[in-house]
């Protein structure tokens, strides 16, 4: 029905739009969270113990990373709305790279892991007991899904930065970059929280 | 005729662009035509289901085997209930009748995302097809209930996978379809058209979008969760490896109990629609309706253990959902009371929509009661699991949704399709069915307090009786079913030319012709008045 | 379109409101490294929450949205901590 795709564009409406859709991925996430309170209510000190295994230190390098990623792809906006499009090419760029940063440390954290053993389903992981396997189970859905996210996310500005070099979106026409924007400042969020979960309940 | 046919803009029905054939119809973003599509898909996914319930019902006939073995049974009774309740009655009047008409009754040309919404229609046919599939791979079809319990779920060396993906999907549909209509309402009313002026179905459609919006991820994820148990082992719900199966019910319900309110409040907004037209007077309480709207969508939110009472909860739990239970049946009763108000003093034309209404409303005043009954601890543990609760829902979901989407069929049935039903064949059908749903499952509260289980492929003879006289009501049942929907397609036929407006209704679509053109309106509607002006 | 020139955050901006969440970040770390009991965690994520708040108002640009973005965030947010808090009821108390 082409005559009715000439509408008139709403900005608002699409910002709008991608603020519901985060909320459903809060909800997403959110059952998660259920599950991890429960368990983690129910199996304090194995919860406690387990999470003395992750690195600290990797843990706070990608949270450090996932925040500058937010600062420039949220930069790169600003970028965009001054006209420098180079400045927001180099932005976006800067966002993907530390975004696959994180995809990288997080690859050789599981491989750590999974070396070990320690993985759902796993005898040895079994062996350890019940506050173990919650914790392991939570851990790798819980950054598994988050990772996924990060790939969604990486996707999408990918795109984004495409049709910034093509000048499809411009200084008057960037509500797709502010929206992939948001998208990935939510996949921040989500670790922000996830990070203290696992990492800091030494 | 033709002079006339030549200056007369295409109906959407009509309408050729650049695509021909099914292509016009599967490729379509027009609001319309995707109602359309869901209608068939919905009346299809209906009529398998029908019929295995009539099967169900047949098998209950008698005590021990009549037509299957209990394998079978359990097979039968997981699929009817995934197909009434995800493909049936959660997407049922949002997705047929919201999107043909939420963007008309607010002045709007289509939704805020016409192709989001046909992406919505392609999830739903996908997830159909996965929850098809799943009747035919693997070791054998679902067993489980369609409510998927831990640990049995993962458990069950019959087939899960397909099942719980294509509930996900489903539910992703529901997502975006939800998602779609609170954008749509929050930015595309005519000029002119505050909320204050917006009709009741589209208030309805608002407080289930942010329903279908924020409940459905929750199943989402707890159906990976599962999917996770069944591949991965991961423990979440198993106790051998430190799990807790209530965790999954707490899960599960804190999505499907917020899901029936998906169901009932676009149902309740439709009856509104139907009450006022045919009382030919404005709804009683029209900020109350919409504000019992928003308050049962919110307190619906934290009711879900009372799914639970005899699962092992702790006593606080117990009586805190007990509580909240007693307190989302407030702003319903609200609702009933107003729906009443509407008709006194109204001037009462009886068509077969607002049969149809009144009808809604004695059948929900019955399931709610029940629902009382079964909220209430000290009764629920002699009901729980029981025919009582089957009797329950069924008279709230199929006699709410059910009632509201045959009415709705028959009060839109002129604006979609421009041709006018036969009502003598509509009103035979709908008391046939009527009968037939009052014996079907009012015998089964009977069957439920004397203690018949309910998910049990046999029974004990003292049932015998009342099971008799169920089964019988589900053959009236589905007769009276089959008269009115093949009463609705012969019609679409044959029926005589409908006009614009023929009920005397002062909505916005009753301003537009029977059927609608593409773009809805030739001019931009400006709203001046509320949506019930009947001085 | 309600973009204008005034509404663009300058570059500083943000890098100021990264270095804040960079501190943040470090300070939770070393903080949650003393042994503080039940406390541990609810200072971590009083710490997680305030750095949520600066990523929503000033990178999600919340802050110069309409109102009703930042209330459907709340009430979202709430929502969540509503379902978790009435599950726990179940398990507190058993």
């Amino acid at each position: 029905m082409s005559t009715h795709t000439n509408i008139h564009r709403d900005d608002l409406s699409s910002k709008l739009g991608m603020w519901l859709f985060l909320f459903t991925e809060m909800l997403l996430f959110g059952g998660l969270f259920v599950v991890y309170t429960i368990y983690r209510y129910l199996n304090p000190t194995a919860f406690h113990q387990a999470a003395q295994e992750l690195s600290i230190f990797v843990g706070t390098l990608n949270t450090i990373i996932l925040l500058c990623s937010s600062a420039s792809i949220a930069m790169s906006i600003t970028a965009i709305r001054l006209k420098n499009k180079k400045a927001a090419l180099l932005l976006l760029g800067v966002t993907i790279i530390l975004g696959l940063a994180f995809l990288v440390n997080k690859y050789f954290e599981w491989g750590n892991h999974l070396r070990e053993h320690i993985y759902p389903g796993s005898a040895i992981l079994a062996l350890r007991g019940q506050g173990d396997v919650l914790f392991y189970g939570l851990y790798f859905f819980m950054t598994g899904l988050h990772a996924l996210h990060i790939i969604i996310g990486l996707v999408f500005i990918g795109v984004v930065t495409v049709s910034v070099s093509k000048n499809r979106i411009t200084h008057n026409n960037f509500s797709l970059l502010e929206n992939s924007g948001l998208y990935w400042h939510l996949v921040d969020l989500i670790w922000i929280f996830l990070f203290p979960l696992f990492y800091l309940i030494t | 005729m033709s002079d006339h046919e030549n200056i007369r803009e295409p109906s959407y029905l009509e309408y050729e662009g650049k695509h021909k054939g099914i292509f016009a119809w599967i490729l379509s973003t027009d609001h319309k035509r995707i109602g359309m599509l869901y209608l068939f898909s919905i009346l299809t996914m209906f009529a398998i289901g029908a019929t295995i319930g009539l099967l169900m019902k047949f098998e209950l006939i008698a005590p021990g085997k009549t037509i299957m073995g209990p394998q079978t049974y359990n097979a039968f009774f997981t699929l009817h209930g995934i197909i009434m309740i995800f493909t049936v009655v959660i997407p049922g009047l949002p997705a047929v009748f919201g999107n043909f008409f939420l963007p008309i009754m607010i002045g709007a040309k289509d939704v805020a995302f016409p192709r989001l919404n046909l992406l919505s229609w392609y999830l739903y046919v996908s997830g159909v097809l996965l929850v098809i599939i799943s009747q035919f791979t693997g070791q054998g079809p679902p067993d489980t209930g369609w409510t998927f319990y831990a640990p049995y779920s993962f458990k069950t060396i019959n087939n899960m996978l397909p099942a719980v993906f294509g509930a996900f999907v489903l539910g992703f549909s529901s997502v975006l379809t939800g998602l779609n209509f609170l954008v749509t309402m929050h930015r595309m009313r005519a000029p002119g058209m505050t909320w204050l002026k917006m009709p009741l179905f589209p208030w309805t459609l608002y407080a289930t979008g942010w329903v279908q919006l924020l409940a459905t991820p929750i199943i989402g994820i707890t159906l990976l969760m599962v999917a996770g148990e069944r591949i991965l082992h991961i423990g979440f719900f198993d106790p051998v490896l430190g799990g807790d199966p209530i965790l999954f019910q707490h899960l599960f319900w804190t999505y499907s109990h917020p899901a029936v309110y998906i169901m009932i409040l676009p149902a309740m907004g439709a009856i509104s629609e139907i009450i006022a037209t045919f009382s030919h007077k404005a709804l009683f309480g029209y900020k109350f309706m919409i504000g019992s709207a928003l308050a049962i969508a919110f307190v619906g939110y934290f009711v879900w253990g009372h799914h639970m009472f005899t699962s092992g909860m702790s006593g606080t739990a117990l009586y805190s959902f007990s509580l909240m239970t007693f307190l989302v049946a407030i702003p319903s009763a609200i609702k009933v009371f107003n729906w009443i108000a509407t008709m006194h003093k109204g001037s009462i034309d009886p068509q077969t929509p607002f049969y149809w209404a009144m009808g809604f409303i004695f059948v929900f005043m019955v399931g709610g009661f029940s629902g009382l009954v079964l909220g209430a601890l000290a009764t629920d543990v002699h009901l729980h699991n029981t025919h009582f609760v089957l009797a329950h829902f069924h008279f709230i979901v199929f006699g709410g949704t059910g009632f509201a989407f045959f009415g709705a069929m028959h009060y839109w049935f002129p604006k979609i399709t421009g041709k006018m039903y036969d009502t003598k064949w509509a009103n035979t059908g709908l008391l046939l069915f009527f009968m037939g749903f009052i014996a079907l499952y009012g015998s089964m509260f009977y069957l439920g307090m004397k203690g018949m289980p309910r998910r049990y492929y046999d029974y004990d003879e003292i049932f015998h009786a009342g099971n008799i006289l169920s089964t019988m009501g589900s053959w009236v049942l589905y007769s009276g079913a089959a008269i009115i929907i093949i009463n609705l397609f012969y019609s679409l036929k044959a029926g005589a030319t409908a006009p614009a407006d023929p009920w005397g209704g002062k909505t916005l679509e009753w301003t537009i012709p029977s059927p609608p053109t593409v773009e809805n309106f030739t001019d931009q509607p400006i709203v001046t008045k509320g949506p019930y002006d009947y001085k | 379109m309600e973009n204008e020139k005034h509404d663009i955050i300058p570059y500083r901006t943000f890098l100021f409101v990264l270095a804040g969440l960079i501190l943040m970040t470090l300070t939770s770390v070393a903080l949650t490294q003393i042994y503080l009991g039940t406390l541990t965690i609810a200072i971590a994520l009083i710490i997680a929450s305030v750095k949520s708040s600066f990523v929503l108002r000033i990178f999600m640009h919340l802050k110069f949205e309409n109102k009703f973005f930042s209330r459907m965030f709340i009430a979202v947010a709430l929502l969540i901590c509503s379902v978790i808090t009435l599950t726990l009821l179940d398990y507190l108390f058993r």
